[in-house]
C-alpha cells in the first residue's frame, strides 16, 4: 500500500486576465521530503504555491493535500498547512510573543497552551531575548524566523516556504536551512520555492524546474546535474575569438553543445568525464581559438537551469531549445524508472 | 498536542513527538463552529485594541473633531439658526454626535483597507479561521472610539453651556444609541474597505457616502427651512432618525419612535452589508 502524497496536483492553471501565470503544472510531493520548486522571478512559483495553500482560487486542474481537495475543502486543508511567504506575515504592531500567542489562539489553542507554544518556538528560533520587542525593531532575519515560527504553532504536517531565504545574509541563510532540515526530522513535509540553485541543491530531495508557468524538468538534484554531464569545462574566450569556430570544435571533440553564459565570451562545455577537458583544449589550440581562463568544475544547477530553460543564451535559442527537449525526456525516463523500482 | 508541553518545561527543538500526517488529517474539521467564530472575533478585537494603544494618534479624529466641530458650529451657526448660541445647542449637540460617530465609521473602513494590505492578512487568510473575524474584530474594538467620540461631544457641549433636559440617563441613552448606530453603519464602510483598491480610495468613496448623509439631514438645521424636495430626502435619511432620536433622549429623556426607526435601519444595514463584506473579503483571496 502506498501512503498518500503530501501534495498531488494535476494540470494546475492560474490566469490573470489573458496571462497564464501557471500553465498546467503537475506536482507530486511525497510525505517527509523537501520538494523544491525552482525557477526565475515571474516563473509562476509563488502563484502555484499560493494556489496549493488556498490563497488563490484554482482556475483549472485539481490539487490535494494529504488527499484532501484544496478547492472543495479549503478549510480542512488550512488545518494541515503552514505557510511562510516572501514578505513576513506577522503583525508589525505586536511583540513576538503577542504574535505567536494570537496565531495560536486563532487556531484553537487555549490561552495557556498558546503561551507555552509561543515560548517553545521563540526558544527554538533563538528569539527569546526579542520576545517582548515590537516586530518593527526586528532585523530581516529575525522577522523571517518569527514568520516561520508562526507557521509552526500547531505543527502542521505540510509547510510551504516561499523563497525562505531571499534577502537574508549568508549566516542567517545557513540557520534557516538548518531549521528546515530540523522540520523534516520532525516528520514534516516541506515544499519550498527558490530562485537560488544552491538552496535547492542543499535542501531538496527532489526539484521541479518551473519556467514561464510550466514545469520543464523534474528529478533529484543529482539527476538534474547528471543531465548536463558529470563535469563542466568553464572557458572564457579571448576577445575577438571566433565563437562559431569554438562551438564547432566543442561539438566535434566533446560531442555536446556548449552553453553560452550571459557574460560575453564565457562558454560552458558539459563533459562526460573531466578527462575530456584536455582534448577540448588541445583542439582549441589547433583551431586557433585563444582563451583567457579555464576551469573544470562539477556542474551546478545554474548550468542545468540554463541548459533547460535556455535563459541567458539568447543567441543560442534554437540550440538550447533542442537541448532542453532532450534533457527533459532524459529526466522523465530516469524519474519514471525510479518510481517503478 | 500542546497540553503535553504546557506543564513540562518547554523542550527545545526536536524533543517533541514526530508530526503524524494521518492523525492530522483525521483531526481536521470541515466547518467552523459558532463558538470558534466568536472567540476568533474577540481575539481580533484584542489585536485591534493593542494596536490602538500603540498608535495613539489614531484617536485624533475622535478627540479633536468633537471639540473643534462642536465649538465651531455652535458659534458660527448659533446666531443664524436659533437666534443665539445657547438655544442652538440642544439642536446642534445631537447633530454633532451623529456626525462624529459617522466620521469614526469611515475610519473603520480606511483602517481595514490599510490593514488588509499588510502581510499579516495573508496569514489570517491561510489560517482555518472564520472569514468574518478579521472584519468584525476591529469593529468591536472601535466601540471604544464611538464612546469617546459621542462622550466628548456631550462634554464639549456642557462646557459651552448645553444643559440637556433628559438628564444623565437621557444623555447615556443618547450615547448608547449613537454608538450602536455607528457600529452598524460601520459595516457599510467595512464593505467599502473590502472592495476598494487602496486606503486612499476608501477615504474618497466614504466621503462621498458620508457628506450627503450627514449634511442632508436635520443634524444642523431645522427641516422646516428646507425646500420640499430636499426635506423629503432629509426625512427618510437614517441619520435624521438618529439625530431626532438622540435629541429626544438627550433633551427630553424619552425613547421615541425615532429610536425604533433608527435601530430598524441599523439592523437592515447589518443584514445587507455584513454578508456583502464577508463575501468580498473571501473573493480577495
Amino acid at each position: 500500500m502506498t501512503t498518500t502524497a503530501a501534495v498531488e496536483a494535476t494540470g494546475l492553471v492560474k490566469e490573470f486576465g489573458r496571462f497564464r501565470a501557471v500553465d498546467g503544472i503537475d506536482l507530486e510531493v511525497r510525505q517527509g521530503e523537501v520538494f523544491g520548486v525552482l525557477g526565475p522571478n515571474g516563473a509562476g512559483k509563488t502563484t502555484a504555491l499560493r494556489m496549493l495553500a488556498t490563497l488563490l482560487p484554482i482556475d483549472a486542474g485539481r490539487a490535494r493535500v494529504f488527499g484532501v481537495d484544496v478547492a472543495r475543502e479549503a478549510h480542512r486543508v488550512r488545518q494541515l498547512i503552514g505557510i511562510t511567504g516572501q514578505f513576513a506575515s506577522v503583525d508589525e504592531d505586536l511583540t513576538a510573543t503577542e504574535n505567536l500567542w494570537m496565531f495560536g489562539r486563532l487556531q484553537g489553542l487555549r490561552s495557556g497552551d498558546a503561551r507555552a507554544s509561543a515560548r517553545r518556538l521563540l526558544e527554538q528560533f533563538g528569539l527569546e531575548e526579542a520576545a517582548d520587542r515590537p516586530i518593527s525593531q526586528f532585523s530581516g532575519g529575525m522577522r523571517r524566523r518569527l514568520d516561520l515560527a508562526a507557521s509552526l504553532i500547531t505543527r502542521p504536517p505540510l509547510i510551504f516556504l516561499d523563497e525562505p531565504t531571499t534577502g537574508l545574509d549568508p549566516r542567517t541563510r545557513g540557520q534557516m536551512w538548518d531549521t528546515i532540515r530540523g522540520l523534516v526530522a520532525e516528520g514534516c513535509t516541506v515544499l519550498l520555492t527558490t530562485q537560488y540553485l544552491d538552496e535547492a541543491d542543499q535542501l531538496a530531495d527532489r526539484i521541479a524546474v518551473i519556467d514561464r508557468g510550466r514545469k520543464v524538468a523534474e528529478g533529484t538534484p543529482e539527476e538534474l546535474k547528471a543531465s548536463v554531464g558529470d563535469s563542466t569545462l568553464q572557458l572564457r574566450l579571448a576577445p575577438g575569438a571566433d565563437v562559431e569556430v569554438a562551438r564547432q570544435v566543442v561539438r566535434r571533440v566533446a560531442g555536446t553543445e556548449p552553453v553560452l553564459t550571459p557574460e560575453s565570451g564565457r562558454m560552458n562545455v558539459p563533459l562526460e568525464t573531466a578527462d575530456r577537458a584536455a582534448d577540448v583544449l588541445i583542439a582549441f589550440r589547433q583551431a586557433g581559438v585563444s582563451i583567457i581562463s579555464v576551469s573544470v568544475a562539477q556542474p551546478t544547477l545554474d548550468e542545468v537551469f540554463l541548459a533547460i530553460t535556455g535563459h541567458g543564451a539568447e543567441s543560442e535559442h534554437e540550440a538550447t531549445d533542442d537541448n532542453a527537449a532532450t534533457t527533459k525526456t532524459k529526466l522523465d525516463t530516469t524519474t519514471k524508472t525510479k518510481l517503478e523500482v | 498536542m500542546s497540553t503535553l508541553t504546557a506543564d513540562v518545561t518547554p523542550a527545545p527543538n526536536f524533543a517533541l513527538r514526530p508530526v503524524d500526517p494521518a492523525a492530522a488529517v483525521a483531526a481536521t474539521r470541515a466547518h467552523i463552529s459558532v463558538g470558534e467564530t466568536l472567540s476568533q472575533t474577540l481575539i481580533m478585537a484584542w489585536r485591534a485594541l493593542k494596536k490602538m494603544r500603540r498608535n495613539l494618534e489614531q484617536f485624533m479624529d475622535v478627540t479633536v473633531q468633537p471639540l473643534l466641530f462642536t465649538a465651531m458650529f455652535a458659534y458660527l451657526f448659533g446666531g443664524a439658526v436659533s437666534g443665539d448660541v445657547h438655544s442652538y445647542l440642544p439642536l446642534l449637540i445631537p447633530g454633532i454626535v451623529a456626525q462624529t460617530v459617522l466620521t469614526t465609521c469611515m475610519a473603520t473602513g480606511v483602517q481595514l483597507r490599510e490593514d488588509m494590505e499588510k502581510g499579516v492578512f495573508d496569514r489570517f487568510k491561510a489560517l482555518p479561521m472564520a472569514r468574518i473575524a478579521p472584519l468584525a474584530g476591529p469593529m468591536i474594538a472601535d466601540l471604544v472610539r464611538y464612546v469617546i467620540a459621542a462622550g466628548l461631544t456631550f462634554v464639549t457641549g456642557l462646557i459651552i453651556g448645553y444643559r440637556p433636559g433628559g438628564g444623565v440617563f437621557g444623555v447615556l441613552g443618547a450615547v448608547l444609541l449613537a454608538v450602536l448606530t455607528g457600529w452598524s453603519l460601520a459595516w457599510i464602510f467595512t464593505w467599502v474597505g473590502t472592495i476598494a483598491k487602496s486606503a486612499k480610495s476608501v477615504q474618497g468613496m466614504s466621503m462621498l457616502i458620508l457628506f450627503p448623509l450627514t449634511f442632508l439631514s436635520n443634524a444642523f438645521v431645522p427641516v422646516s427651512t428646507l425646500p420640499g424636495w430636499l426635506a423629503a430626502f432629509v426625512k427618510v435619511n437614517p441619520v435624521s432618525h438618529l439625530v431626532s432620536a438622540t435629541r429626544d433622549l438627550a433633551n427630553q429623556g424619552v425613547v421615541s419612535a425615532e429610536a425604533g426607526w433608527t435601530l430598524l435601519a441599523c439592523l437592515g444595514v447589518i443584514l445587507v452589508f455584513a454578508p456583502l463584506s464577508v463575501r468580498s473579503y473571501r473573493k480577495q483571496l
